[in-house]
């Protein structure tokens, strides 16, 4: 399907727009569009009175109709400031929505991430959807029912609290016959009801009513597996992603990049694509592109432009093999410890037994299944953004930015993109687009090639981990300290709002602004002396760089737990003690050492100390590795069973088993195949990623180069125990069963041939050099 | 850069005549000049299978292979393969086991799998496994596909 777009679909006059009027909504068929102009006049000036309104009142987060919508036919649409890409998010909201409103699943649709449609609520984001996103849906809904049971009370005579609903239909309790249902209360018009917003914006919006949601207990729709809303489109090959998107008049956009990092744009010669007629090569700065109509015309344009780059000589990366010599001896822009308790370095000196170890981690790439994609029409009004971006409230804000025109007069369209995972290249696309659409006064559509969609994403950052452990003359654990030394996580910020923080706002001049920071493990083991912190080096390039570092799924998560669900274990071993019986030991609460109990129980865990190794036939041994890990509030534990083979180095996790618990769980479906996904995307990471780079350039650029699982990687069993808390807030999901697989493979890798991985990624080669060792 | 021919192709049943660079991957005619958006560009280089459509019943990565070079053949993507309403069981199984995240590799996956099974659904697990590398998934969905594939293929064979 061809998804042609009219701009006359999203017509707003940018003076209703600033004024935040612009987002007048017309709910139609399943999609809500913003109104005509004409429309737009007529209601211009009109003031939203009183419940009911037929205008609608401004998308801002103290009107509950920025949230929800009653349609005329009683069906429910609701407006949602963050996107789901296939964890299920839109249907967890939905599922919220139906409950509080006593609605039937089938009749909400959740619409995500629209800036005409939707409040910023901080678009996907620290696995914030259902923590924060759904919190806050759950009130406004609950807010909904209310405001239209009391209506209700007032046209059928009796007292709010002698009514029920069911399915959208109010009626007095043991007399069905006395009724109203919400679409004839709300006749396809506004609710125009006041909420009490926090005044914030983004992950931490907050706004509510009076209305207190419902008792769990009472829950018939949360907590139940609903299936996804977007598999058959996908599957049937109907679904249309941003790179899909096509506008009238609209011209294929794409951009150069420098062969070395750090240089700048001397000029180009315009003669080397005289061969392919009708291209235009757009210089401004250090920013270079061709646009043409055709999209193949504008890819052998790219491929076959000469352009002159200057300087970079200064080999800015160094060698690859110095990258951890790099960290280490690099100088230090930060540093914090978050963490500390007790004297740590007088409990190591007075220890009886003193463990030390350091780990690696290097650069991963998002690497998403297609380099990024967007379409931007600057010249309409207001100007229109469609982006697979994660963030389009913040890609919006950066979009007008990058043209000049003030934070609201942009509207950013959230739509499918290939693959999400944090601050990957699809902010950068965005901004390209904008950018080439001022120049040539056309919808311009970019798209990256394989290469940039690796080699020129935002990486996420490669660390080294120092670790030391004390224990004390009866084996008891009594210091651990955690430090690690690495590049800032965010050389450029994930939520994409400024130039500075994209490539083409970097070519035009802006120089990088470091977030410097890292982060630490959770402070989960009870261990009486203890420093848990970090420190920040600069990053190689102050602009322009393909090493720029950003958030990639759960940031720094697989290269912490990589090095201390490993040293627990060291210790574990240390204190001749299981690693299970360990984690039950030391783990702080009782609501952590569930999970251990949890997971142990599901994979038969056997009790060993230290490794066994030689489990296993002639050249392949195997082992089983647990680790765990919190992340803001989540709590997670994961077995990993693993085969290795001696031969050749190839490591293959036979089974998984995840124990995980979230609170409230609001789909188990859908959760669990979360889990699934990000127990092998995190397999992934820690046996196979690793960017790869010379002095001047990033050589990771493709598939080959940058090597992910594949087919025969897939584990046989992925055992998952949900523990579901209804008694506790719903926490996040979508990364954290993410985090400690790394420390568990590598450990499991430790209990079938007695050797530390002190270096992710494990890849074969390096298994092998580090068997031969021994 | 070969001059544009004027060809007539034969995708998902229907006859398109087009007008375009014979060195052209296909994909670029059967996303732009045809207007089937579901065969993705991943990579452009055969690594991902992102692009893969049937051509006379064989998988073929798209991105690399010269629109040219299909001329008179019988061209299949995956709208070709199967609708909701006549769905492919490779298709019946994805959508069971709710298969994509992002769904952006998906086609290489479902489309590579149909022939495979077609040939013969009777295959181990170390044969599935073999026959989908190459296939590139970021999401993280193995498991949901193998255990799709096997559902098909079981499907297929009974």
């Amino acid at each position: 399907m061809t998804n042609m777009i009219s701009p006359k679909d999203f017509e707003v006059s940018r003076r209703d727009l600033l004024k935040g009027a612009g987002a007048l909504v017309v709910v139609m068929g399943a999609q809500p569009v913003v109104g005509s102009k004409k429309a737009a006049a007529k209601t211009r000036g009109a003031k939203a009175m009183g419940f009911g309104s037929k205008v609608k009142p401004k998308l801002i987060p103290d009107q509950l109709d920025s949230f929800i919508a009653i349609r005329a036919d009683g069906k429910v649409t609701a407006f949602f400031g963050k996107m789901d890409m296939g964890q299920g998010l839109d249907v967890a909201i939905s599922q919220i929505i139906a409950e509080e409103l006593d609605v039937a699943f089938e009749k909400v649709t959740t619409l995500m991430s629209d800036t005409g449609t939707s409040v910023n609520q901080g678009g996907a984001s620290g696995s914030f959807g259902v923590k924060w996103g759904g919190r806050t849906m759950r009130v406004i809904a609950a807010e909904a029912r209310r405001v239209l049971v009391e209506e209700a009370a007032k046209r059928l005579g009796v007292k709010a609290a002698r009514l029920e609903v069911n399915d959208g239909v109010v009626s007095v309790k043991g007399d069905m016959s006395k009724k109203v249902s919400y679409a004839d209360i709300l006749q396809g018009n506004y609710f125009n009801h006041k909420l009490t917003w926090n005044k914030k914006l983004g992950n931490r919006l907050y706004s509510h009513g009076k209305a207190k949601p419902k008792a769990v207990k009472d829950y018939r729709i949360v907590g139940k597996p609903f299936p996804r809303i977007d598999v058959a489109g996908k599957v049937f090959g109907t679904t249309d992603f941003v790179t899909d998107i096509k506008v009238p008049g609209m011209v294929h956009g794409r951009v150069i990049h420098p062969t070395r990092a750090g240089s700048k744009l001397k000029g180009y010669d315009a003669s080397s694509i005289k061969h392919i007629k009708g291209v235009r090569v757009v210089q401004k700065k250090d920013f270079i592109a061709v646009v043409a109509d055709n999209e193949w015309d504008a890819v052998q344009a790219a491929r076959d432009l000469k352009v002159h780059w200057t300087g970079g000589g200064k080999k800015p990366f160094g060698r690859q093999e110095d990258l951890y010599d790099h960290i280490r001896n690099a100088p230090v822009i930060k540093q914090k410890n978050r963490f500390k308790g007790g004297d740590v370095d007088k409990a190591l000196a007075g220890a009886a037994k003193v463990l030390a170890a350091e780990f690696e981690f290097p650069f991963q790439s998002h690497a998403s299944m297609g380099p990024a994609c967007a379409v931007v029409d600057a010249g309409a009004n207001p100007v229109m953004l469609w982006t697979g971006s994660q963030k389009s409230h913040y890609t919006s804000y950066g979009v007008a930015k990058m043209l000049k025109m003030p934070k609201g007069s942009v509207r950013g369209i959230w739509v499918p993109g290939p693959g999400s995972y944090g601050r990957n290249d699809a902010g950068d696309a965005a901004m390209q687009a904008a950018l080439l659409s001022k120049e040539v006064g056309k919808p311009v559509r970019v798209q990256g090639m394989r290469h940039e969609g690796t080699g020129w994403d935002p990486k996420a950052p490669a660390s080294v981990h120092f670790c030391r452990g004390g224990l004390d003359a009866q084996g008891n654990v009594i210091a651990y300290e955690f430090i690690s030394k690495a590049f800032d996580r965010q050389n450029v910020r994930s939520n994409e709002s400024q130039p500075r923080d994209n490539l083409a706002g970097q070519a035009l001049g802006a120089k990088l602004k470091p977030r410097k920071f890292f982060s630490e493990p959770e402070n989960i083991y009870n261990i009486p002396d203890y420093r848990l912190g970090w420190k920040v080096i600069p990053p190689f390039l102050d602009r322009n760089s393909p090493l720029r570092t950003s958030h990639l799924r759960d940031p720094i998560g697989p290269q912490i737990q990589f090095a201390s669900e490993q040293f627990h274990d060291e210790l574990a071993e240390a204190a001749g003690m299981d690693p299970v019986a360990y984690r039950l030991k030391y783990l702080r609460t009782k609501r952590d050492r569930a999970l251990i109990t949890a997971v142990a129980e599901k994979a038969g865990w056997k009790p060993r100390v230290g490794p066994r190794k030689g489990q296993g036939g002639k050249n392949t041994v195997s082992g089983r590795g647990i680790a765990y890990a919190r992340r803001s509030g989540s709590k997670v534990a994961v077995i990993a069973e693993v085969e290795v083979d001696t031969r050749s180095g190839q490591i293959w996790v036979r089974k998984f088993t995840v124990s995980h618990e979230c609170g409230l769980i609001i789909n188990p479906d859908g959760l669990t195949l979360t889990i699934q996904g990000n127990v092998v995307m995190a397999l992934s990471r820690v046996i196979y990623e690793e960017v790869m780079f010379g002095p001047d350039e990033v050589t990771s650029i493709d598939w080959d180069t940058y090597p992910i699982a594949e087919s025969p990687d897939t584990p046989e069993a992925v055992d998952v125990v949900l523990i579901n808390r209804p008694d506790k807030p719903s926490m996040g999901a979508g990364e954290p069963s993410t985090r400690p697989v790394s420390g568990a493979i590598a450990n499991a890798f430790y209990d079938a041939t007695g050797v530390r991985m002190r270096t992710a990624p494990m890849t074969p080669a390096r298994v092998k050099a580090a068997l031969a060792k021994g | 850069m070969a001059k544009p021919q004027r060809m007539r192709l034969n995708v998902n049943g229907g006859h398109f005549t087009v007008t375009v660079d014979p060195d052209m991957p296909l994909l670029y005619a059967l996303r732009n000049d045809i207007g089937l958006n579901n065969p993705h560009f991943g990579c452009g280089l055969a690594q991902c299978g992102a692009c893969t459509v049937h051509v006379n019943g064989k998988a073929i990565r798209s991105c690399v292979t010269p629109v040219g070079s299909v001329r008179g053949k019988k061209v299949v993507t995956l709208t070709g393969l199967g609708t909701p309403e006549k769905p492919h069981p490779v298709q019946t199984a994805f959508v069971e086991e709710q298969v994509p995240q992002c769904g952006y590799c998906i086609n290489g996956w479902i489309m590579t799998a149909a022939e495979m099974l077609n040939k013969n659904p009777k295959l181990s697990d170390k044969q599935i496994r073999a026959g989908l590398k190459g296939l590139k998934c970021r999401c993280g969905t193995h498991f949901a596909i193998l255990k799709a594939v096997k559902r098909a293929a079981k499907a297929m064979a009974s």
